[in-house]
């Protein structure tokens, strides 16, 4: 199949004129490629279509209805249903209290994760000292080890820290797990920039801290950006961390979705679900949408080298 | 790293004694967490799974009264079939049609940049949101098999939430929906750095495409596919999330997970033991996983 595309691009460079045969040519194989490639993309668009367009039915509507098919009449009223109304146990105040909780999570853990494992790869790259490189590769194994293996005793540290269902313990908690991937995706950018700058400023007399602020951080936005992007969506994806570290009130928006959605008791709104997890789902794939090649390189740089 | 060997220059004394107290303490979470979390807390879990731990952690040994009453549950064996089955499957799966996805993109398409958001979106979202957006897509009553039914064919049936033999097929069917973009994106990257002339050569002796793909190419990708084969298993041991969202581990245990259990031993049923023991053996598997690809990695480094 790519032979023969190759072989008719190739004398046409040379040819010049005889632009438009060798492509109807092609497309017999052309066709076969794009429509298995649509057909793969109907398979990862399917769900989010169907996500939204029962999000925009009301429920009798729904229950009638075909899934896939669009909404005859289009109502906002599930989004507003499942900010402002839905209901957890008790509480009736909707997804907006799991929303709050989750910005009040992210911002802090994203700030701070990424503080500590840019230091960390700044150090481990410039300032090399005696074991530096095995506490990084016993950082890099910890990557592996499955969380329930370390779940228990944090409850116990953070209990004897006095954190144990506090913000700021799963702030902590998500500060510890992803310290490995980001140390090793710091670590790689700035072993990448040339050594003399280092030096540069060593015989100008900056000190560690000096070279790290005023030299490394200025040229190395692209790479926090990077970073950011991972830990936004990384941490607000998180359920596990959440579940076990907050208390219900203090519940990310993945837990509270959760709870929403398959509780037992009532009756099945499903249109304010879908539009509950859509949500949800909102502001991992805006940065996914927005950050485009950015985000791919994220999960690049940590995938290739973890 | 060559800053190390410029200080091992002359000035190496003075230098250690002065500069460095201040990176040691700079680097201070990083050597805390790999010493106090990683090795610290997986140790104290794994000699607490030799205790009679239950409500609250006990220092009282028992040996491996823990394992052999793990071994005996009916729901750890689920469990550990479940994820086997699973781990198999899914890895198999996602590596196949992430590469046929990586190969057709590298057909020089056109809005390939279009393909590439489409396979990789569901990336972005969490396991609860997939497994949700699933749930609804194969309820009985309102997704495929509803709208089957309601074409006029009454008895057609899809319902692989409800039945324990196809319960992880529905499973697997939303696994593969987050997590293959992924893996056709690693992929795709990889082919791109495969030398042209491969393609030229094999051309010029008349090798049909899909012959170089499997002779060739692939091989050549292998280091992008040991990449992405650790990536997959290390997270199919952990999968939990997906499991809580879709089914909760039914119908009856029929996709109940390893994680699932630890959680389950760990907080709700104050049976501490039985979670460490379960959570040391997820931590075993992972390392059967680990030891070979590091041995194979660092190995062929050194060689090279």
């Amino acid at each position: 199949m790519v032979d023969l595309s190759q072989t008719y691009t190739a004398p046409r460079r040379l040819a010049g004129a005889e632009g438009a045969k060798p492509k109807r040519r092609l497309s017999g194989n052309r066709i076969m490629i794009y429509g298995i490639l649509c057909l793969i993309s109907l398979y990862y668009i399917l769900p989010l279509w169907v996500m939204v367009m029962t999000s925009l039915k009301g429920m009798p509507e729904v229950r009638v209805g075909n899934i896939f098919a669009p909404p005859v009449e289009v109502t906002f009223q599930p989004w507003i249903k499942a900010w402002a109304e839905a209901c957890t146990g008790l509480n009736c105040d909707g997804l907006s209290r799991g929303f709050w909780n989750s910005v009040k999570i992210t911002v802090p853990s994203v700030i701070l994760s990424i503080i500590v494992a840019s230091v960390n790869g700044y150090a481990l790259v410039n300032w090399k000292f005696k074991g530096s490189e095995i506490f990084f590769g016993i950082l890099l194994f910890g990557a592996f080890i499955p969380y329930q293996v370390m779940i228990y005793p944090i409850v116990i540290i953070l209990r004897e820290l006095g954190l144990m269902g506090d913000v700021w313990g799963l702030v902590l908690v998500h500060t510890i797990f992803g310290m490995p991937i980001l140390t090793l995706l710091f670590r790689n950018y700035f072993a990448s920039l040339p050594e003399e700058l280092f030096k540069a400023a060593r015989v100008d007399g900056a000190g560690f801290w000096g070279i790290f602020f005023r030299v490394l951080v200025p040229m190395s936005l692209p790479i926090f950006t990077v970073a950011m992007i991972l830990q936004v969506t990384g941490i607000w994806n998180d359920f596990l961390f959440g579940v076990i570290y907050t208390k219900p009130e203090a519940y990310p928006m993945t837990v509270q979705l959760n709870n929403i959605v398959n509780s037992v008791q009532g009756v099945k709104e499903y249109n304010v679900n879908m539009a509950a997890t859509l949500i949800t789902g909102l502001v991992p794939l805006s940065i996914y949408l927005l950050s485009g090649k950015l985000f791919v390189r994220g999960i690049a740089a940590g995938a290739v080298k973890g | 790293m060559s800053v190390t060997d410029h200080a091992r220059a002359p000035a190496r004394r003075p230098r250690r004694l002065i500069s460095n107290p201040m990176a040691k303490i700079a680097a201070l979470p990083m050597i805390m967490t790999a010493l106090v979390i990683f090795i610290g807390c997986s140790l104290w879990t794994v000699v607490h799974s030799f205790t009679k731990s239950k409500l609250l952690p006990s220092t009282q040994f028992v040996g491996f009264d823990q394992y052999e009453r793990l071994w005996g549950t009916r729901r750890w064996l689920a469990s550990v079939e479940n994820i086997a089955i699973y781990g198999v499957v899914a890895l198999v799966f996602s590596l196949v049609l992430g590469f046929v996805i990586a190969a057709l993109m590298d057909q020089k398409v056109r809005a390939e940049g279009a393909f590439r958001t489409i396979i990789l979106f569901p990336y972005s979202l969490s396991f609860i949101v997939t497994g949700l957006v699933w749930q609804w897509i194969l309820n009985p009553d309102f997704g495929v098999q509803g709208i089957v039914r309601g074409w006029g064919w009454e008895s057609f049936t899809f319902d692989p939430l409800h039945n324990p033999d196809t319960v992880l097929a529905a499973m697997l069917m939303a696994g593969l929906w987050q997590g293959t973009g992924l893996v056709a994106v690693i992929l795709l990257a990889a082919l791109r750095g495969v030398d042209e002339d491969i393609w030229k050569a094999s051309r010029v002796d008349g090798v049909p495409a899909w012959k170089t793909y499997i002779f060739v190419v692939i091989p050549i990708l292998r280091p992008a596919f040991m990449t992405a084969t650790v990536l997959i298993a290390t997270g199919i041991v952990k999968l939990y999330d997906l499991v809580v969202a879709l089914t909760n581990g039914g119908p009856g245990i029929a996709s109940e997970m390893p994680a699932k259990y630890v959680y389950d031993a760990m907080f709700n049923k104050q049976n501490l033991g039985q979670g460490f023991a379960a959570s040391t053996m997820m931590l075993v598997s992972v390392l059967l996983i680990l030891i070979p690809w590091a041995i194979f990695e660092f190995g062929g480094k050194k060689r090279g």
